[in-house]
């Protein structure tokens, strides 16, 4: 589904190299994890594939289905089906969440040739989806994410991830600031969406979250680069041992 | 006292206007008395500090008036679901033919030039004696040049509850300038809303709100457009109501003066707007809140979006005199820009001269914000629905000045319509 390829990244205005090399295929299916220290460029991963500014590619591919990611406005990736629950969601003063739900997913269906959804259909999707993540009536109705407490924010990230119903899910962080409760219900949230056609790349610093959110694979990042990939087991290793003997194995592999 | 240069080209503001007919001893004292107010101020210039962002010659260039045209200018519908009755104006002429019927329950209405030749009338009151007053603290010659020359205009008595609101329409067909003069008395009590559409080369609305009287606004100004330059007076009696919002997009050069006073007690006026400008649009609005009385409330409003090489002023100041303890003054003016070559220049004042009142006010000028954008589209929404979306949140402030909720509609439709243009 998402394949990476030798994925080279620097920031536009620094000239700073974040990504050196970024390979990584996630199936259909699958629930992948990065973990990896602070700095280690798992975000910037993230924004790279969800096509913010300020990052220029170098080198490598990024394609999701085979179509070429890198080229494409973030709306059009939006519209394949990609999606990037993240770290900070941002506040938008004056436009209220329902009407920007409704215009991203109407948005979507018409890129994609579908017909929109109508008002009274939509009404009943975002209530059915709302409710198992315990946001009311009132949160859906104020202006985007402003005056959310951290746990409702990533609480109504997952809301969209639930109505807008993409393929590849990108989820950034999603644990920060949340405390356990709020946890379980974003994981929950997720593990509701898992599917054989739906992939999940859960970015993390933590192993925690992945108690919650089972992975399959889990993969290792340090310095722009991934540096290991194994099972489930991985995560709870680095959970003991932290990411301290992971730069020893990234210079062993990278043949320092 | 105006230069001689100044004054040289007020005359020939003056000269190239026709010379209004017979008409009553009351209005040929107001019209000698604005001559005098014009000749003594001069016409403005660029160097008068009123006149610092807004260049006023394309808005003095003395042009001979229009004749009056058997023009049928198309009518169509611009507020939406709100249905007012119609009265049009074509190239500043009244016309009947295309108007409906005005007199309605708490309405009697006649045009300037028969109001101007009665004897009793309580017009002789109202005409020129605003827009005087309005002068106190800044010159307004442009304002003084159309009560000397102004011959035609709409005279509205309201004395009740108007069930209806009215649509006044102003069309100019071809070249030339045109000037109107609208005179409103609200009685205590009564109440009216005024819709208006286009603009002239020169108009001045004077409206009197008497004790707890009620009077709204809601006024376009779109499309191409001839330079423009409008006056609208204020006075404002006790628990008297003002509103006025007008949605400007584009024109070449339009410029908007609100001036207030309020001189009884517990009153309420607010002055708001929305700017929409691209090309090389010039769009004004200049405001003057005077408060000269007790516990009055005054916001100004304002919300500017501009691009390409557009120029969005304004101008605000909140005026409190001696009498005006606990007064309740907001005043916002701010502008998101599309793009590099727009500009948008403010200048807000406070002049207090009481010890007991609360007033704010600010300006921005900025961006969309690129991390909502950004948001928006990772959803999905492209980048003009985005753009068209923190636009009208944007300007959101400015529509929940508009207590009609039909109205305010069609307003955001506006704004929603100018941003989806941009992109065709």
């Amino acid at each position: 589904m998402l394949e990476v390829k030798n994925l080279h990244v620097k920031l536009e205005e620094e000239d700073k190299v974040i990504l050196k090399g970024v390979d990584l295929t996630v199936e259909a299916g699958k629930v992948h994890a990065i973990m990896g220290p602070n700095g280690s460029g798992k975000s910037t991963l993230s924004y790279v594939l969800s096509g913010r500014e300020g990052y220029e590619v170098t080198m490598g591919s990024a394609t999701l289905d085979g179509e070429d990611l890198l080229e494409m406005e973030p709306e059009e990736r939006a519209a394949l089906g990609l999606f990037m629950a993240f770290q900070y969601p941002v506040e938008i003063p004056g436009v209220g969440n329902m009407t920007f739900l409704r215009t991203a997913l109407n948005s979507q269906r018409k890129a994609r040739g579908e017909p929109e959804i109508t008002a009274p259909d939509f009404l009943k999707l975002v209530r059915e989806k709302a409710k198992a993540l315990k946001i009311d009536a009132e949160m859906l109705k104020r202006p985007v994410n402003v005056g959310f407490s951290g746990g409702e924010k990533k609480r109504n990230e997952i809301l969209q991830m639930a109505v807008l119903q993409p393929r590849m899910c990108i989820l950034d962080e999603t644990d920060s600031g949340l405390d356990v409760d709020a946890m379980k219900l974003v994981a929950e949230g997720v593990n509701a969406l898992r599917s054989p056609d739906r992939a999940f790349l859960v970015i993390t610093h933590y192993q925690r979250l992945l108690d919650h959110i089972r992975p399959d694979v889990v993969h290792i990042m340090s310095d722009g680069r991934i540096v290991e990939t194994g099972g489930p087991e991985l995560a709870l290793r680095v959970e003991a041992e932290g990411y301290t003997h992971l730069d020893d194995a990234d210079l062993e592999n990278s043949g320092a | 006292m105006a230069t001689d240069a100044k004054r040289r080209a007020a005359e020939a503001l003056l000269h190239v206007l026709p010379l209004p007919g017979h008409e009553a001893g009351w209005a040929r004292e107001a019209r000698a008395a604005a001559r005098t107010r014009l000749l003594e101020a001069g016409a403005p210039v660029r160097r008068d500090e009123y006149w610092k962002y807004t260049d006023p010659a394309r808005l003095t260039a003395p042009i001979a008036a229009v004749d009056a045209t058997e023009a049928r200018p198309d009518f169509e519908s611009q507020f939406g679901e709100v249905h007012p009755r119609r009265v049009r104006f074509v190239n500043g002429h009244f016309r009947p033919d295309l108007s409906d019927e005005l007199t309605q329950g708490g309405l009697t209405a006649a045009t300037l030039a028969d109001v101007l030749q009665q004897d009793l009338c309580f017009a002789r009151d109202l005409f020129g004696r605003l827009e005087a007053a309005g002068q106190e603290k800044v010159a307004r010659p442009l304002a003084a040049l159309n009560t000397a020359c102004a011959t035609e205009g709409l005279v509205l008595h309201v004395t009740g509850t108007v069930a209806q609101p009215l649509h006044l329409r102003h069309d100019q067909v071809g070249e030339g300038a045109c000037l109107l003069h609208h005179l409103i008395r609200v009685e205590p009590g009564a109440s009216l809303m005024l819709l208006e559409s286009g603009t002239v080369t020169n108009k001045v609305i004077e409206i009197d709100v008497a004790d707890g009287g009620s009077f709204q606004h809601v006024r376009l100004q779109e499309g191409p457009r001839a330079p423009s330059a409008g006056h609208i007076f204020v006075r404002l009696g006790a628990e008297a109501q003002f509103k006025t919002f007008t949605l400007t997009a584009d024109g070449e050069m339009t410029r908007n003066e609100v001036v207030v006073e309020f001189t009884g007690a517990g009153a309420v006026g607010h002055v708001a707007g929305a700017v929409l400008a691209k090309g090389e649009s010039h769009i004004d609005n200049t405001v003057f809140v005077t408060h000269g009385a007790e516990g009055c409330e005054s916001r100004q409003v304002f919300k500017n979006v501009l691009t390409d090489r557009a120029h969005g002023i304004f101008q605000g100041k909140i005026f409190v005199r001696p009498a005006g303890q606990k007064t309740d003054g907001y005043q916002i003016s701010q502008a998101v820009l599309l793009n590099d070559g727009a500009e948008f220049l403010a200048k807000p004042e406070l002049e207090i001269y009481a010890d007991d009142v609360k007033c704010s006010h600010g300006s921005t000028t900025g961006r969309l914000d690129e991390a909502a954008m950004f948001y928006l589209r990772s959803r999905g929404v492209p980048q003009p629905e985005a753009e068209a979306m923190l636009v009208a949140a944007f300007a959101e402030e400015a529509f929940a000045e508009i207590d009609n909720e039909a109205l305010a509609d069609a307003m955001r439709a506006h704004v929603a319509r100018w941003m989806a243009e941009r992109y065709r």
